[in-house]
């Protein structure tokens, strides 16, 4: 049976720039590039070098500690450039593009049900990094046996694309995925749709025995940690595997022709003369993206302007990102900040003018707005993170390193974006994620 | 503004590493944001932040505490006037009152953001902007008279031993404001309470109207006078007299309107907790009513209607001021009633039970600053215990 789930807490961030509904067909991109950086605790070790020539599907690097799971690229073309930075670090596969892809053929396995057949097609071509894990939201192990999987098929971040406007193109290619990866678990493969796309092409008549659950409420009740957390929470030991709605959409194509063909639609926000949505290809560079000339001192993230990465103009769409967000720099100095009325601020708050304009989109810029300080305010974080979770005291255990108790106060249970929000409140402007994140590496570490 | 940003433009270079006064940047940066908030960008997480940060919720504070404070001002020159049987203008009233409280502000700012610079040069951080609030809470919970070099001594002593000695604001056990208050009261008991101190001018001897008495109001109870007054005795106060607040008490505490109008700013603009504000007052009317009921006849205090109790002393203003320092407050949200609850309780019972100590706001919320960290560890041990019953039960399951 399916079931509502009505969240109250949150906050929606009203930014101005959303993506119209209208799709643009792009050429292909000159580059593609594939970055190691998007995929946590990945130790890269590279297949090709600059120069080789390669196919749609052919692997460009693989994962030190875990050999068996490949990244391939995505486009048919040469090496242009493998980036490093400090210590050699590996940042970029960069990838000149034909201009016309040419795909490497996979085998299709002929039994879609056979877990080991799937998981192994799915290594080989490439498409295996869409499965991720909780805890930690990591790829996915492919030894583990996944207590569920959970695919959230709706984004409630500022300016997030549509999901049920992007898949709905895709309905039978992405009820085919989901019902391929349902043999990966021997729980339940959940779809998580928001109570206002119930009825909504793409998951009408969908799909066999996946489980539907609908939700009600605003960011973060998108965040599939979130969905997670109120279906069936994770405990010590668990596994859960998730996936993006775009990407399940790859994957059945994989399983269609045969081929990794990673097309997308990225929605362009933010900033701009014209927000829509783009047709491309995984891991396109962002400048192809935009059909205007973006002014300087902008700043251009891939994905949403909570958890996305700043990519500058020539930078890359991440690997699991279907958003690219513009917004101004913020690096004027402002007299007297602290006192002005501030008709121009948004704040949860309501100690700025701003409030009296209900309904109106702000134009947000990158300032932090003040200096990082000490816990002070308390019950702040409460107001944007609906889950049964003491976000001040998990991050207090983290920051003085006691595993025991953020393990008791339900670290397993999240991931940064799942505090987002409450970094994005903080009055006291405490780099929250980074937090989380650190104590998840400690977790990680001691247990692996 | 643009001259202001071009000094400081060119004078920063000096304070930076390698530069001549680089000891003294943090000094320098504290007065480089007071002027304007610094273009730092995010560096990594979220991109955007919400536009409030410390200073401005701390102005908030210190702008919810104007009516109280402006009231206080009037209400010193309107009782010294009253003791001295004169008349003035509402202006002169006001201005006399103003002077008078003018000095215990500037000597409670300088002495208490003097030993925060001095903290800001050893430990090398930004100013912290929690003594803002504490440097305008502690000239308004004392009596008009008290006189100046307590005033500073007793500062020097919260922002040392009550806040720094923890680490700073955000670290600090108990609220520096009642912990200032507290060390006069015990220190100084003679300046601190009885009838001399509570109007300007009587304890240097100030020529009074006959029949002119200068006791609060919880003072008058315990000297055996059931129904309130104001300087005289047939001057009596009725339910709305006491809303308004001309009484003798501490500068600020006396108008319960002009708190209101703070609590409902603090509130609105969601700086301050709803719940610790409103469970005090449930706590204590509670509390009060309780008393009401085992009464024994006689007993002035406990027989004081609850109502009245919010009304008079300094309940009101602990209330919405000082319980709801989110620092030394319980953190969760159930805490925060149990915590709210109880100060409520406790400071009817103090003020009601023990004969010593009058006015119970200031003990109860002390007190319930230690305690609070035990109500959080409670609260939290029950989340704890609960997700550790869900990891049995699937355990038990697989």
């Amino acid at each position: 049976m399916s079931k509502v789930y009505k969240l109250r807490k949150g906050l929606t961030i009203p930014l101005k720039g959303e993506a119209e509904r209208i799709v643009h067909q792009l050429p292909l991109p000159k580059t593609v590039a594939i970055k190691p950086t998007d995929f946590i605790g990945v130790v890269p070790k590279l297949v090709v070098k600059e120069g080789d020539t390669v196919l749609a599907g052919d692997v460009l690097f693989i994962d030190k500690n875990n050999q068996s799971i490949q990244f391939t690229s995505p486009v048919s073309g040469v090496v242009q450039t493998i980036l490093r930075g400090e210590r050699r670090k590996l940042l970029e596969v960069v990838v000149a593009v034909d201009s016309e892809i040419s795909y490497k053929k996979f085998e299709i396995p002929t039994d879609i049900t056979n877990r080991e057949a799937i998981i192994d097609f799915m290594l080989q071509s490439g498409v295996w990094p869409f499965v991720k894990q909780r805890p930690f939201n990591c790829i996915a192990k492919p030894t583990d046996i996944p207590k569920a999987i959970h695919v959230s098929a709706f984004d409630t971040a500022p300016l997030a694309p549509d999901y049920p406007f992007v898949i709905s193109e895709y309905k039978e290619l992405f009820q085919k995925g989901l019902q391929i990866l349902n043999a990966l678990t021997p729980g339940k493969l959940h779809l998580n749709i928001l109570e206002e796309n119930r009825t909504l092409h793409p998951f009408d008549e969908c799909c066999g025995d996946v489980q539907k659950n609908y939700f009600s409420g605003i960011h973060p009740a998108g965040n599939v940690g979130v969905q997670i957390h109120h279906i069936d929470p994770i405990n010590k030991g668990d596994v859960v595997w998730t996936l993006n709605p775009q990407d399940v959409v790859i994957i059945a194509r994989l399983f269609e022709k045969g081929i990794f063909d990673a097309h997308k639609t990225i929605a362009v926000t933010g900033n701009l003369q014209k927000p829509h949505y783009v047709k491309t290809i995984l891991g396109a560079a962002v400048n192809d993206c935009f059909e205007e000339q973006i002014v300087e001192n902008q700043r251009i993230i891939s994905g949403n302007v909570l958890t996305g990465t700043n990519v500058g103009y020539k930078g890359y769409i991440g690997f699991y990102d279907s958003q690219i967000t513009v917004i101004p720099e913020g690096n004027k100095p402002e007299f007297m900040g602290w006192i002005a009325p501030g008709f121009e601020k948004f704040s949860l708050s309501r100690t700025f003018f701003s409030w009296l304009q209900i309904g109106k989109k702000y134009t947000i810029d990158t300032n932090l707005h003040g200096g990082e300080r000490a816990f002070v305010f308390t019950g702040v974080y409460e107001k944007v993170l609906p889950m049964d979770i003491y976000p001040m005291q998990l991050l207090k255990a983290i920051i003085v390193n006691d595993i025991d108790k953020m393990e008791q106060l339900g670290i397993y249970e999240v991931v940064e974006e799942d505090f987002a929000l409450c970094e994005f409140v903080c009055p006291s402007k405490i780099e929250i994620q980074s937090i989380i994140r650190q104590g998840l590496t400690v977790i990680q570490k001691e247990f692996s | 503004m643009k001259i202001l940003e071009n000094i400081i433009r060119n004078t920063k270079p000096k304070f930076e590493k390698g530069g001549k006064y680089e000891k003294w940047l943090p000094v320098y940066e504290s007065f480089e944001t007071f002027f304007f908030v610094p273009a730092h960008t995010t560096k990594q997480g979220s991109h955007v932040r919400d536009a409030i940060d410390l200073k401005r919720s701390m102005m908030m504070v210190i702008i919810a505490l104007l009516p109280a404070l402006l009231f206080g001002m009037w209400n010193v020159g309107s009782l010294y006037y009253m003791s001295i049987g004169e008349t003035h203008s509402l202006l002169e009233t006001f201005w006399f009152g103003f002077l008078k409280v003018l000095p215990l502000i500037i000597v409670s700012y300088g002495v208490g953001l003097g030993v925060e610079f001095i903290f800001v040069f050893l430990r090398g951080h930004e100013i912290n902007e929690g003594f803002l609030v504490s440097g305008m809470l502690i000239p308004m919970i004392v009596p008009i008279d008290v006189p100046l070099w307590m005033l500073a001594v007793a500062t020097a002593f919260a922002v040392l031993i009550g806040k720094e000695a923890f680490g700073g604001t955000g670290m600090n056990i108990v609220n520096p404001a009642l912990l200032a208050r507290a060390f006069l009261f015990f220190a100084y008991p003679a300046h601190m309470s009885g009838n001399k101190v509570w109007i300007h001018g009587i304890s240097n001897g100030t020529q009074l109207v006959d029949g002119f008495s200068g006791e609060t109001i919880l003072g008058q109870k315990i000297n055996g006078i059931s129904h309130a007054y104001s300087g005289f005795v047939d001057n009596q106060l009725s339910t709305f007299d006491l809303l308004v607040g001309n009484y003798a008490g501490s500068v600020g505490e006396t108008s319960v309107i002009a708190i209101a109008i703070g609590a409902i700013i603090l509130l609105y603009t969601g700086i301050a907790s709803f719940r610790i504000m409103f469970s005090v007052f449930a706590g204590g009317f509670l509390m009060a009513s309780l008393l009401n009921a085992v009464a024994p006849a006689g007993n002035i205090l406990m027989n004081t209607p609850a109502l009245e109790h919010m009304f008079i002393g300094g309940f009101a203003f602990g209330a919405v001021f000082m319980a709801t320092d989110p620092v030394t407050a319980a953190q969760t949200g159930k805490g925060k009633w149990i915590y709210g609850f109880l100060i409520g309780a406790f400071a009817i019972i103090i003020r009601c039970l023990n004969p010593a100590y009058p006015e119970g706001m200031m003990l109860a919320i002390l007190f319930m600053n230690v305690f609070s960290p035990l109500i959080d560890h409670v609260v939290i041990q029950s989340n704890i215990k609960k997700r550790l019953c869900r990891a049995k039960v699937s355990q038990l399951n697989k």
